[in-house]
């Protein structure tokens, strides 16, 4: 098991780097400098040289890679244009947000879903699968953003059951009511995103489901006498988990990286929608480092499907 | 032989599959027994019904999919008016079944300790320690070096021939009267099907166990079984011994399949072909010879309208008439003079 762990993150090695890289040079191949905005207009362009100098901005570019990774293991991402604060900081205040809200929408869509996919597999060509069906084909269909304000404003405005806006209640007092009023604004978001983020898991779950009830193997058992309940429990449902389970690593970071259409809406002060309002400020030193923490987020995102793939499925170890 | 007791009388069975909201027989008035002790064949090509007849045996066809008519008295039990959970106390316990493809037919997330000992956790009341013993005999019985290393692994780990040495011990672990191998050499190399084969016969002259043995194999069946039941189009067409149906077969079907295996003696470069195909399921005629397609040369006022079984000698029984006059048409001038 170990072994198969550590080889996978020997292989991301160098994919980190590459992906350093590719952003790396990215970021360089944008047009501008980074000071011709911050220092006055009337100045003379020889300091503004001087300046680019001093910043080793004339460097080769393998150099000025280099100490771009160097300042990247100090946690250095440099500051941000538009906020006038360090990138890390800014970044991190977010990220704790975004995590939050992502892991909830993970949690609640396998609770919608698991024994959704169960249930119309069990019931495979009736009336319950049928629903599941047109469940999934209309949730799928329906363009998420839609959700989005179509519940803000049913949940939010006119019934008025959940906050519309921010991370946290202004007013809340520090411990548990913070906590609490953190989850209730991440509720409503999340709920939707569950309800509507389904279809993946149910559609993988019942195909999988109704292949192994017909699958060799469950014949055997039933040769063997096994009730159908047991076979259920013990052959079906954990075979048919496998895909699942492997799609588990890249819809949590999926989410991470997807939420900032629900970010937008609900305004919740995310990485998304840091993301967003960076691009439009063309806050050069944020995008470049949420670029890079998304990509390697994607990354991560792999290793952890694969982790978890090599535990539940013995075929995947190397012994 | 001590005992030759019938103890498997299957009596008219019809297994008919839903095809497009019609049902459709895959086998029709099958009768057959089984006596201890002994090595039932049942052989034919692809299609015609030897694996229906097993899975019917079994029980393992979905009610809302299949309609089976008929008696399958084993042991004084008529199985099929058995519900799920009667059934499952002769599944495992009293029947085994080994599968053609060991390939699949193993947990591919389960250890094989656990495969076989969860037979055992159904129809025993032994304890964990107990099973676990018994695993590993039975590991041993059917020709496992290691018992305690393959026990541990899980099924990917193992060749195809070991795969099916498994099966096998799942099948006999709780000591079945009745063993049924669907094909149970066929994903297998010959060196492995003689092991396999002798497993069987092994385990079968320890139980006392009755097998059915299905293939289309003629090989396998001269060197394994005591009787035969040939199968056309899901009826039977011929059943007797093993020396009757080989030496003197009498039916058109039968001496077909035997004409078109290679033989040492045989000269020719070119091998017998049965003309024509099985029909299709939705295809077959409900009256008159299913074979008779496939021999158009025999003029049809020698089949029987509605064939039945004939006897011809004691245990030799044949279906229709046209198996007195037959004769291969290259062969037609030797045979009738």
């Amino acid at each position: 098991m170990w072994k198969t762990v550590l080889r996978r993150i020997m292989i991301m090695i160098p994919e980190v780097i590459i992906l350093s890289l590719l952003v790396f040079l990215l970021a360089k191949a944008m047009p501008g400098d980074p000071f011709t905005g911050s220092i006055n207009p009337k100045s003379d362009p020889a300091q503004l040289h001087h300046l680019m100098e001093m910043n080793g901005l004339y460097d080769p570019w393998y150099q000025q890679y280099w100490n771009w990774v160097v300042h990247l293991f100090h946690g250095n991402l440099g500051n941000s244009y538009q906020y006038q604060e360090p990138v890390t900081r800014l970044i991190g205040s977010r990220a704790v947000n975004t995590i939050w809200l992502a892991l909830l929408t993970t949690v609640l869509t396998y609770c919608f879903a698991l024994p959704m996919g169960m249930f119309a597999a069990k019931h495979e060509g009736k009336l319950p699968d049928n629903i599941v069906r047109i469940y999934t084909y209309v949730t799928y269909s329906i363009p998420f953003f839609v959700v989005l304000v179509i519940g803000i404003w049913i949940f939010g405005y006119v019934l008025g059951w959940f906050p519309t806006t921010g991370s946290v209640s202004a007013t809340a007092n520090p411990g548990l009511p913070t906590a609490g009023s953190h989850l209730y604004h991440i509720l409503l978001p999340s709920i939707l995103g569950a309800l509507f983020g389904t279809v993946n898991v149910v559609q993988y779950l019942r195909s999988e489901v109704i292949d192994a009830k017909r699958s060799d193997y469950v014949r055997t058992a039933r040769s063997k006498g096994v009730p159908e309940k047991d076979i259920y429990k013990h052959h079906i449902f954990r075979n048919s988990l496998l895909p699942i389970a492997a799609f588990a690593g890249y819809s949590i970071t999926g989410l991470l990286n997807g939420s900032i259409f629900t970010e937008t809406v609900f305004s919740y002060p995310g990485m998304g929608l840091l993301f967003i309002n960076s691009i439009n400020y063309r806050d050069y030193t944020v995008i470049t480092a949420l670029v890079l923490i998304y990509g390697i987020l994607n990354l991560l995102g792999t290793l952890l499907s694969d982790i978890i793939l090599s535990i539940v499925d013995p075929r995947i170890r190397i012994e | 032989m001590e005992t030759t007791s019938d103890f498997l009388n299957i009596k008219d069975v019809n297994t008919a599959f839903k095809i497009n909201g019609k049902y459709y027989d895959a086998i029709s008035h099958i009768n057959l027994t089984v006596h201890h002790d002994e090595i039932l064949a049942i052989v034919g090509e692809s299609g015609c019904g030897k694996s229906t007849l097993a899975t019917t045996i079994m029980g393992l066809h979905d009610p809302s999919e299949t309609k089976i008519s008929g008696e399958i008295d084993f042991e004084g039990t008529n199985l099929l008016k058995l519900d799920e959970a009667g059934y499952n106390k002769f599944r495992g316990a009293k029947i085994g079944m080994i599968f053609q493809d060991p390939l699949s037919a193993l947990n591919p997330l389960k250890r094989i300790e656990d495969q076989i000992s969860e037979v055992m956790t159904y129809h025993t009341k032994l304890t964990a320690e107990q099973k676990h013993d018994r695993v590993l005999e039975l590991l041993k019985e059917v020709g496992i070096v290691d018992p305690k290393r393959t026990a541990h692994q899980f099924p990917h780990q193992l060749s195809g021939g070991m795969r099916q040495r498994v099966i096998i011990a799942i099948a006999i672990a709780c000591k079945p009267d009745l063993i049924i191998a669907d094909e149970p050499t066929t994903a297998l190399d010959v060196t492995i099907q003689a092991q396999i084969l002798d497993v069987l016969r092994k385990i079968q002259s320890e139980n006392h166990a009755g097998i059915i043995l299905i293939t289309h194999d003629l090989g396998v069946v001269a060197e394994t079984a005591d009787r035969v039941a040939v199968m056309y189009a899901g009826q039977i067409v011929e059943e007797g011994s093993v020396e009757q149906i080989f030496n003197t077969p009498k039916h058109p079907y039968t001496r077909s399949l035997l004409r078109s295996m290679p033989q040492r003696d045989n000269q020719n470069d070119d091998l017998y072909v049965i003309q024509g195909n099985v029909p299709s399921l939705q295809k077959m005629s409900k009256i008159g010879d299913r074979f008779a397609p496939r021999i158009p040369w025999v003029k049809p006022e020698e089949h029987e309208e509605n064939p039945t079984m004939h006897e011809i000698e004691p245990g030799h029984e044949v279906r229709c008439t046209c198996y007195k006059n037959f004769s291969f048409p290259d062969q037609v001038g030797s045979v009738k003079a």
